[in-house]
């Protein structure tokens, strides 16, 4: 299968196909699948009607007054939260399921971190009337204790992951060997963008949707393009959903924002963009990530279960060094900051991870007017950062 | 990603140097030794279950007739790897274990058996594919083994192997295509390793029934052996997979298992690999 036929398996150097043989064919046999899905009017037709009259599309977009005042600039915020199953990731979960059952799998699994993209799994599979099974890793379970009985309730099996730090990493690699063993009856809904071609760019074409609505609204509504597009950077696809209808404008600054933790120095971080050193090869392609100097994938740390993960989307690694996209990183505890401070001006308790963005936003800048993917609702992580404040 | 005009094209097209050089000519020789039969051999985890502990492992494999002796080095991910290597892995992780101390690994195996190195693609980019090569050639190995490498990646790696005299050995599953067996075949060195389920390694309670098919396929398209490995748990396996044309039998999982919480693992796997060399004659 050459690129110009299918989809992209390289930005730049990064990306690529680095899974066990078993695999391979279940990634060509997905990847025709999907040029042919997003060609055909008829499934694109299904989508749209499900994203509109199930999921709520097209979301707002909303000039944020309060945070506007507060940062001396206009502040737009892209209200994915305002998605039913409140994240961006339903776009993904309901497109690629489709998908999974438009190729005759009837068996779907995915993984997940914070557990919006396995929430949104389990009710994508609902709807459809597909088997759903989650792999979570077990701290993950224990500070999502919300998303975990959801989707029970929505029928799905969560699986608990105890290897490594029992996060998002080992939650994807139990995930991927269940694809090993099952792939010819089983679609592997991978949550961001990123694992092997053609995932990272199947997740955001379907998550491009979020930049290309926001594109036109901020237009019909501020007469203008933003001077920044901000979303955070987990594996990265709200980030890469919004960012993608804005590559094209050379005078919007791409920034996403990755976890910087306890801070870049101890390594106690999500923030392998921001951090830089050499590439590696996690889950199947070659980007950016958090390793020693053997080879060891390291342990990432945020207090956002979405940005806890110690990879990056092959095409942010890409984005990155064209010098297309910036990458920076916001603590732990200036996150938690913006969670209650945007609670406070805006009535919007955003998830943890958004938090991070909404910080960087709130920084300093030349910037006259900022579009903020709010990718997900917070109600999740109150316990988190109730505990956390003890 | 590969250099033009390196040492595998010119050797590919039939000058005096194999392939994959005198790691390859090596692991011939000791399929070589067994034909008619099937050669054996068992896996190790480096560091595992301590430093000392994979060493009594890799003597014991020796003294017992082992062919050659597949060498894995942990790996914080291991995705082609099931519940058994996995755990192995992470505790030689927990015990310290670097590359280095392999590297030590490796040099005493290799003075008794060919040592045919498994590890993921992260480890031999992290150090770059032409350092990791000849780092494993100067610690005696004969071969590499990169489950997360298929062919469509593995220009870049296979070149530095063939420069460096070590044989990339390139995995084939009962999932790939008759074109996929073909064109993996054809660029082997050393020997085909046949994944012989679909899943990731482990034990198993029976042979499936696509492996005489599967390792007929790869035999037709390549002139190096085929050895089958994942899931081969009991000496009747090992000879079901001999008695489907395979050339070689890979036995890990049961081994490591063994091992695990045995207080003299060489002692452990001694009485095992014995059962599985008798079964392969």
């Amino acid at each position: 299968m050459t690129v110009e036929a299918g989809v992209e398996h390289r930005f730049g150097p990064y990306g690529g196909q680095y899974v066990p043989e078993t695999l391979m064919p279940a990634l060509a046999e997905l990847e025709l699948a999907w040029v042919a899905a997003r060609d055909d009017p008829a499934f694109r037709a299904e989508l749209e009607r499900l994203l509109r009259d199930y999921a709520g599309r097209p979301t707002p977009l909303y000039l944020a007054e309060r945070l506007s005042e507060a940062a001396g600039r206009e502040i737009w915020l892209k209200r994915e939260d305002l998605m039913h199953t409140g994240s961006h990731k339903l776009n993904n979960a309901l497109g690629q399921a489709l998908l999974g059952r438009r190729m005759g799998k009837e068996r779907m699994i995915a993984e997940t971190g914070a557990g919006q993209h396995g929430v949104a799994s389990a009710t994508a599979c609902a709807l459809l009337g597909l088997e759903c099974v989650v792999y979570m890793g077990a701290e993950d379970i224990r500070r999502q204790r919300p998303n975990v009985e959801r989707m029970k309730l929505l029928g799905a099996q969560v699986r608990c992951v105890e290897a490594g730090a029992r996060t998002l990493k080992e939650a994807v690699s139990e995930a991927i060997r269940d694809w090993v063993a099952n792939a010819s009856g089983t679609h592997y809904i991978i949550g961001s963008a990123v694992g092997p071609a053609p995932y990272p760019a199947l997740v955001r074409d379907l998550q491009r949707i979020i930049g290309d609505e926001a594109r036109f609204q901020v237009l019909e509504r501020a007469g203008r393009l933003p001077d920044r597009v901000i979303a955070c950077v987990g594996g990265g696809s709200n980030s890469i959903g919004t960012f993608t209808a804005f590559v094209g404008d050379p005078d919007v600054r791409l920034v996403g924002v990755e976890a910087a933790g306890e801070g870049l120095e101890g390594g106690r971080h999500g923030a392998p963009l921001t951090a830089g050193g050499q590439a590696g090869v996690l889950h199947g392609s070659l980007s950016a990530v958090m390793q020693d100097a053997d080879g060891q994938i390291t342990e990432a740390h945020s207090i956002s279960a979405g940005l806890d993960y110690p990879g990056s989307g092959p095409e942010h690694a890409w984005l990155r060094d064209s010098g297309r996209a910036t990458y920076l990183a916001v603590s732990d505890t200036d996150a938690v900051a913006a969670f209650r401070a945007v609670a406070r001006l805006e009535g919007i308790i955003p998830a943890l991870e958004t938090a991070h963005a909404l910080h960087h936003a709130l920084q300093p800048d030349s910037s006259t007017l900022d579009l903020v993917c709010l990718s997900g609702r917070g109600d999740k992580d109150l316990a988190e950062v109730l505990d956390r404040d003890g | 990603m590969a250099e033009p005009g390196t040492v595998s094209e010119v050797a590919a097209a039939g000058e005096a140097v194999p392939p994959g050089g005198a790691g390859a000519r090596r692991i011939a020789d000791a399929f070589a030794r067994r034909s008619g039969a099937a050669a054996l051999m068992p896996y190790l985890m480096a560091g595992f279950p301590t430093g000392e502990g994979a060493a009594d492992i890799g003597r014991a494999y020796a003294y017992e007739g082992a062919d050659l002796v597949e060498l894995g080095l942990p790996f914080s991910d291991p995705l082609a790897d099931g519940p058994v290597i996995h755990a192995a892995g992470t505790r030689a992780l927990a015990n310290g274990t670097r590359l280095a101390d392999a590297l030590a690994l490796c040099e005493g195996l290799a003075a008794d058996l060919p040592v045919v190195v498994m590890g993921y693609v992260n480890l031999v980019l992290a150090r770059g594919a032409q350092a990791f090569a000849r780092a494993l050639v100067d610690a005696g190995a004969s071969g590499l083994i990169v489950p997360d490498l298929p062919l469509e990646e593995s220009d870049e790696v296979r070149a530095a192997c063939d420069e460096a005299g070590l044989a990339l050995v390139p995995l084939v599953a009962p999932t790939s295509s008759p074109e996929r067996l073909e064109a993996i075949a054809r660029r082997a060195r050393g020997f085909v390793y046949a994944v012989s389920v679909v899943g990731t390694t482990g034990e198993r309670t029976s042979l499936c029934d696509h492996v005489e098919p599967l390792v007929e396929r790869v035999k037709a398209g390549s002139s190096v052996p085929v050895a089958l490995g994942f899931g081969i748990s009991t000496p009747d396996h090992a000879a079901a997979a001999a008695a489907a044309g395979a050339d070689g039998v890979i036995v890990a999982s049961r081994l490591m298992r063994e091992a695990a919480d045995a207080t003299d693992p060489g002692a452990a796997v001694a009485p095992l690999v014995r059962g599985f060399r008798e079964a392969l004659g």
